[in-house]
């Protein structure tokens, strides 16, 4: 082969006919794929723009102070903000310690038999049951068979059993994550399992715990159908009472009363409703976006 | 065995095993970490044995035939009543169809073009972002599904064929809602195909575009499967949007412009409503709440079984 035989002209990685056409096509598929990624978000971002142009207007500090109330430039969501809070609170304290206990044994102390696989699999798909079934299980156990009625205890302890699987498998997950090395190392030096666990791999596992941690918190905050079920869809012009006696009071959030507004037949009704969805949506977009920044800080150090 | 070759290995083997591995009250400890365990498992129990034993009692009271006949209607309203659940199962085909029709080709296309055209970077920002539909609150959608699709947009456009409760509505968000699990749970599927099959057919001359949908979909089909079956669970167990935007109204029909009405549908509007305890409204609660989770239970164990299945196939 030598110059004189082929010009740079006839050496040409140009395809020609039926490649070319293939390689267009490859070429083009790429921005259709794209398209079809952000389509999803593009929705959204247009509904999310939309609801803001209705919402910012009846969005002050009266609405965000003012309980509910039949009319509708009056009404607020002092309650339900305050409701969600609350509950919210105790669903974590309920939820975790349970959740991470669990963990711990099926990653640290569960004999590798058929009641681990059991347990596993049983978690799976406790994970796949719809909140509405949770709704219904705690108008059963909580509400009726224990009498605590649609209380904020109530309320907490379904939202507990509703978030518990997917805590249980994010904690299950960053247990996993800690290297073999350190629980070697501390079981070398004498420590005992628990102390083991206690000192090194549950400090290490942390940040994943925290994290899906307050991804749980943030589903369980837009959580609307098992809280109606068990009766919490009332008018509640009171704030919750911070005192043991309190737990039993009735409530509502902030998804119930979005919803309230939204299937009301007046008109007026729907700025409050997206500007209910307003505060909603920074509530759960903020928690995602501190889920992510709580992973990247603790991961770091 | 490092240990054991020093002289005093003997020794220290001796001491070792007379050290105790826990120390007193670490016993107690362990009770607590196997309680939580079994709250899960309490949990299980606890959900069937309530769904159950009230739809028993549900039963009492109206014949299984009667439930499962095609020909009865859903009418609790006002006598005679009817109890034919086919009417609320088909309302749940009904949002599944349509909205798996919206979620189907843009989970597919994104779990596609993250797998096999992105960036690594492109990927790392847009996962977090595609995430975010599925964790937008319900009741968010369901606002959204009644005021702006069906009221601004597919009422003006579609005008007197459409009624202002639709199926379409509720469908197009709970699309928006399942996306991101068809997304991700597909595209796992896809990342973990060989890199071989990939670098073969690379080198026999095939394009990206062909790679990823005659290599790499094909070999990820099944995990494409239990994406879909994880979704369709996720859509027939939703409730606030359906209930707002998609009506009340039990039908036999699965045309996304009608009003319908799924099985969480009905639950919900008997939660709102004030049935009394015992009677045949309140019992039909649990009869239909027991046949949902049958539902997603039988799905999500498919999707389970099919995830295990084909991670076996590569490793």
């Amino acid at each position: 082969m030598s110059a004189a035989e082929t010009t740079p002209q006839d050496v040409t990685l140009q395809a020609e006919g039926s490649v070319a056409r293939r390689q267009a096509w490859s070429r083009t598929s790429r921005w259709l794929l794209l398209a079809a990624t952000l389509l999803g978000l593009v929705v959204l971002l247009i509904l999310g723009i939309d609801n803001a142009i209705v919402g910012i207007p009846s969005l002050d500090w009266d609405f965000l102070s003012n309980y509910p109330s039949r009319f509708a430039e009056r009404a607020g969501i002092r309650s339900s903000i305050l409701g969600s809070v609350w509950v919210l609170v105790f669903t974590v304290i309920f939820a975790i310690p349970v959740a991470v206990g669990a963990a711990v044994w099926m990653e640290e102390f569960a004999p590798q038999n058929a009641i681990l696989t059991t347990v596993r699999l049983n978690i799976a798909n406790l994970a796949g049951v719809p909140s509405i079934i949770y709704g219904i299980l705690g108008l059963a156990v909580f509400v009726r068979l224990m009498e605590l009625g649609p209380s904020i205890l109530a309320g907490a302890l379904t939202l507990a059993l509703m978030i518990l699987p997917m805590t249980v498998i994010t904690s299950v997950e960053a247990i996993n994550q800690v290297a073999p090395s350190i629980r070697e190392g501390s079981l070398a030096l004498g420590a005992t399992r628990w102390q083991t666990v206690w000192n090194h791999v549950l400090p290490g596992a942390m940040p994943g715990i925290l994290t899906g941690t307050i991804l749980a918190v943030a589903r369980a905050a837009g959580e609307t159908a098992a809280l109606i079920m068990i009766g919490a869809f009332t008018f509640i012009a009171f704030d919750p009472s911070l005192s043991f006696s309190g737990l039993l009071d009735s409530f509502t959030t902030l998804p119930i009363q979005v919803y309230n507004w939204t299937i009301r037949p007046q008109p007026e009704f729907r700025a409050n409703a997206a500007a209910g969805i307003i505060v909603l949506m920074i509530a759960v977009i903020g928690l995602n976006a501190l889920a992510l920044v709580v992973r990247d800080r603790l991961r770091r150090n | 065995m490092a240990l054991a070759s020093p002289p005093d290995g003997a020794d220290l083997a001796r001491a070792l095993r007379k050290r105790p591995l826990r120390r007193p009250g670490e016993n107690l400890i362990v009770v607590a970490l196997v309680l939580c365990a079994v709250v899960s498992i309490a949990t299980t129990f606890a959900i069937i044995y309530v769904l159950f034993s009230d739809a028993i009692g549900f039963f009492r009271e109206v014949s299984f035939w009667h439930f499962f006949n095609p020909g009865n209607e859903w009418q609790t309203l006002f006598n005679p009543r009817s109890f034919g659940v086919w009417e609320l199962v088909l309302g749940t085909i009904n949002v599944t169809l349509w909205s798996m029709v919206i979620a189907l080709p843009l989970g597919l296309a994104a779990a596609v073009y993250l797998s096999e055209y992105a960036h690594v970077q492109t990927r790392r920002f847009l996962k977090p972002l595609l995430e975010l539909l599925a964790g937008v609150p319900t009741v968010v959608y369901a606002y959204f599904a009644l005021t702006f699709i069906s009221d601004d947009v597919l009422l003006p456009l579609l005008g007197g064929n459409v009624s202002f409760f639709n199926s379409l509505s509720a469908s197009i968000m709970l699309g928006l809602m399942i996306l991101p699990i068809i997304a991700s749970v597909s595209e796992d599927a896809m990342a973990s195909v060989p890199r071989d099959l990939r670098e073969a057919a690379y080198g026999l001359g095939a394009t990206r575009l062909e790679v990823a949908f005659r290599v790499v979909f094909p070999a990820a089909i099944s995990g494409i499967m239990a994406a879909i079956l994880l979704a369709i669970a996720r859509v027939i167990g939703e409730t606030m949007i359906v209930a707002v935007a998609a009506g009340s109204t039990p039908n036999l029909s699965l045309s996304p412009l009608e009003s319908i009405q799924t099985m969480t549908g009905y639950m919900l509007q008997v939660a709102l409503g004030d049935a009394a305890r015992g009677t045949t409204d309140y019992t039909s609660l649990f009869a239909v709440g027991a046949l949902l989770f049958l539902m997603t239970f039988v799905l999500n164990v498919a999707a389970q079984i099919i995830v295990r299945r084909f991670r076996e196939a590569y490793e």
